[in-house]
């Protein structure tokens, strides 16, 4: 054991500069996370970050675990969006099992995403106001966040770590109050998202202390392996969903919003614009979903028996569920040997799942690619030079979530 | 769209030779090895040459292999082409008790916390990293923990006095060890019980 963790330069007592513990607990860091920062009067000189105050080692309980106990695991990496983790993950599993999905499943998991990423997006924009200042914006939105995680509770019954769906599927058919309220969700979110905008976007206070903070060029960005609104804010227009499209991304109309400076201001510009190809999406995707007529209109999972968990009360009364439901729980079915790579656009990035599976029941190795674990890494070239005041809020236009960092 | 797997493929042999070898595509996805001390000429190589450009590391992880001797360790790169899109998995392979690799963040800034993170629960040492220790786990730990030999907790101990998860306590679980697991008192009353 050594003496202390947090060292201290030599001679710390005579040197001009201040060293400033920002976090783990720090209201402003909106996570566990630690800087060090180095400061020359309020000038940034170096900045040290500490992180892993929440591994869980996700990635060893993996090596014991069936697939589909693996997905609450997911819920717990971006939690501010655990729907989209969830589905990449059983988007990864169907393609190591060669599933196929029905367009209607398809389609409803896109505006499961795509609510997913509101939300998320929605918080990151609204603490980058609370961060410089403004405070009624985030308590403004907040009520829509609400809905969106209303809408998952009818849809699965929980909120935050939703551990939606199921590999194949969803576990059992959206109902009709599930439908009214994204029905009234894309009716009244427009005129909120407009109104959040006219708060900040030309708001002086706000766009003085946002342009030019944090800035990154698109080179130093793909360098860094930036990806999702962080990236596209830098000018590059990777999406993973355009790039790779999955779960039928291929059959919508959206743009993806680029910024030029890579600053907080193109970052809170981007995730703006990107709500609003969200919501067009989920528009899009739910009528889709209305065109399907008679059995089709029923069709919630796709026909896998050997992984999909069959209905509670089949399982009570037919005697081919209750052996699958048994083989599945008792974990009787292995898997097929391979090797998968898959990834999807995540809220702040490519959330990527590299799976290996030897042919047993358990992976025999999970990795996560986790957005924010690998962009926060340049969090010193963001902000050395700057101000103290900058280091806050490039902190929460970078949109770091501590659970998905530390895995 | 010029650019497809057999064609990144014959460039690799045109360029080393025999040295880069089992060809694979799971799932689509082009995947080679090298020997571990040619990793970054190979890196270089796909970086620069005007043709592949695979200028973006998404991922880069281990992967341990205790079943085979001198290569336990594998190291495994993902890259990506984002002008032609396509994606190709480098794996190099290491002996766990000499475990070093030429590390990439001179090439890629993003390996720097993936490596230390490999680091941390491999224990690859990468050669020429500014900055190698570990980064989620404590500085103390002395083992590498997702290398195979170390499992997870036995799900039937019965040295914990935890009532809160259901080890021990009042009802007396897990009570009686057995060659399977323990049984709890519980499922002993239930044997033999008509279910309703």
């Amino acid at each position: 054991m050594s003496e202390q963790h947090i060292k201290l330069p030599e001679g710390s007592i005579e040197k001009t500069t201040t060293t400033l513990n920002l976090g783990p607990t720090h209201p402003a860091t909106h996570g566990v996370m630690q800087n060090i920062l180095e400061l020359d009067g309020e000038r940034i000189v170096s900045a040290e970050q500490t992180i892993g105050y929440i591994h869980r080692a996700f990635e060893k309980i993996a090596e014991r675990r069936n697939l589909y106990q693996i997905t609450p695991l997911t819920d717990r990496l971006n939690y501010c969006s655990s729907p989209i983790n969830n589905m990449g993950w059983h988007l990864t599993c169907e393609k190591l099992l060669g599933v196929k999905t029905p367009k209607r499943v398809d389609y409803l998991r896109v505006i499961i995403m795509e609510l997913a990423r509101i939300s998320d997006h929605l918080i990151c924009n609204s603490i980058v106001g609370v961060d410089s200042g403004a405070y009624t914006g985030f308590l403004y939105v907040m009520q829509y966040r609400e809905l969106i995680y209303e809408i998952y509770e009818e849809i699965c019954g929980s909120r935050l770590t939703t551990n939606i769906g199921r590999i194949g599927g969803f576990e059992r058919n959206f109902n009709d109050i599930a439908f009214t309220k994204i029905q009234k969700f894309l009716d009244e979110y427009p005129r909120v998202l407009k109104e959040f905008e006219n708060l900040f976007t030309r708001n002086r206070i706000f766009m003085e202390r946002t342009i030019g903070a944090g800035a990154i060029s698109a080179e130093r960005a793909l360098n860094y392996g930036f990806t999702g609104p962080n990236l596209r804010a830098a000018g590059v227009d990777y999406d993973v969903r355009i790039h790779s499209p999955y779960s039928s991304y291929e059959d919508f109309q959206f743009e993806i919003p680029v910024g030029t400076t890579g600053d907080c201001y193109d970052r809170f510009l981007v995730r703006n614009q990107e709500m609003w190809q969200s919501l067009s999406i989920v528009e899009q995707a739910f009528r889709k979903v209305q065109e399907f007529k008679g059995a089709e209109a029923e069709v919630y999972h796709a026909d896998v028996p050997e992984y999909y968990l069959p209905e509670k009360k089949d399982v009570y009364t037919k005697m081919e569920a209750l052996i699958w439901h048994f083989k599945i729980i008792m974990g009787e079915i292995d898997m097929p040997a391979g090797e998968v790579y898959n990834s999807v656009e995540g809220a702040n990035g490519e959330l990527g799942f590299y799976l290996i599976s030897d042919g047993g029941r358990a992976p025999y190795r999970l990795h996560f690619r986790r957005p924010c674990f690998i962009y926060y890494q340049a969090y010193e070239e963001l902000t050395k030079g700057a101000m103290l005041s900058d280091a806050i809020i490039v902190m929460s236009s970078l949109n770091l979530i501590a659970g998905e960092m530390d895995a | 769209m010029a650019l497809t797997n057999e064609h990144i493929k014959q460039r690799l042999i045109e360029k080393f030779d025999t040295q880069v070898s089992s060809f694979e595509e799971p799932y689509g996805m082009l995947t080679f090895e090298a020997p571990k001390d040619m990793n970054l000429k190979v890196l270089n190589f796909l970086y620069d040459d005007a043709e592949l450009k695979f200028r973006f590391m998404t991922d880069l992880t281990a992967v341990h292999y205790p079943d085979q001797p001198g290569r336990e360790l594998a190291v495994v790169y993902h890259l990506h082409n984002l002008e032609d899109n396509i994606r190709i998995r480098f794996k190099v392979f290491t002996d766990s008790n000499k475990p070093d690799v030429y590390t990439a963040t001179a090439l890629f800034s993003a390996a720097n916390w993936m490596e230390r993170e490999t680091y941390d629960f491999y224990g690859v040492n990468f050669v020429g990293h500014p900055n190698l220790k570990r980064i989620l786990n404590v500085d103390e730990m002395d083992y590498f923990p997702l290398r195979k030999q170390y499992p997870l907790e036995d799900q039937s101990r019965v040295d914990k006095d935890d009532e809160m998860f259901g080890r021990g306590g009042a009802i007396g679980f897990g009570t009686e060890k057995t060659d399977h697991g323990t049984i709890t008192e519980l499922e002993k009353g239930d044997v033999g019980e008509e279910i309703v």
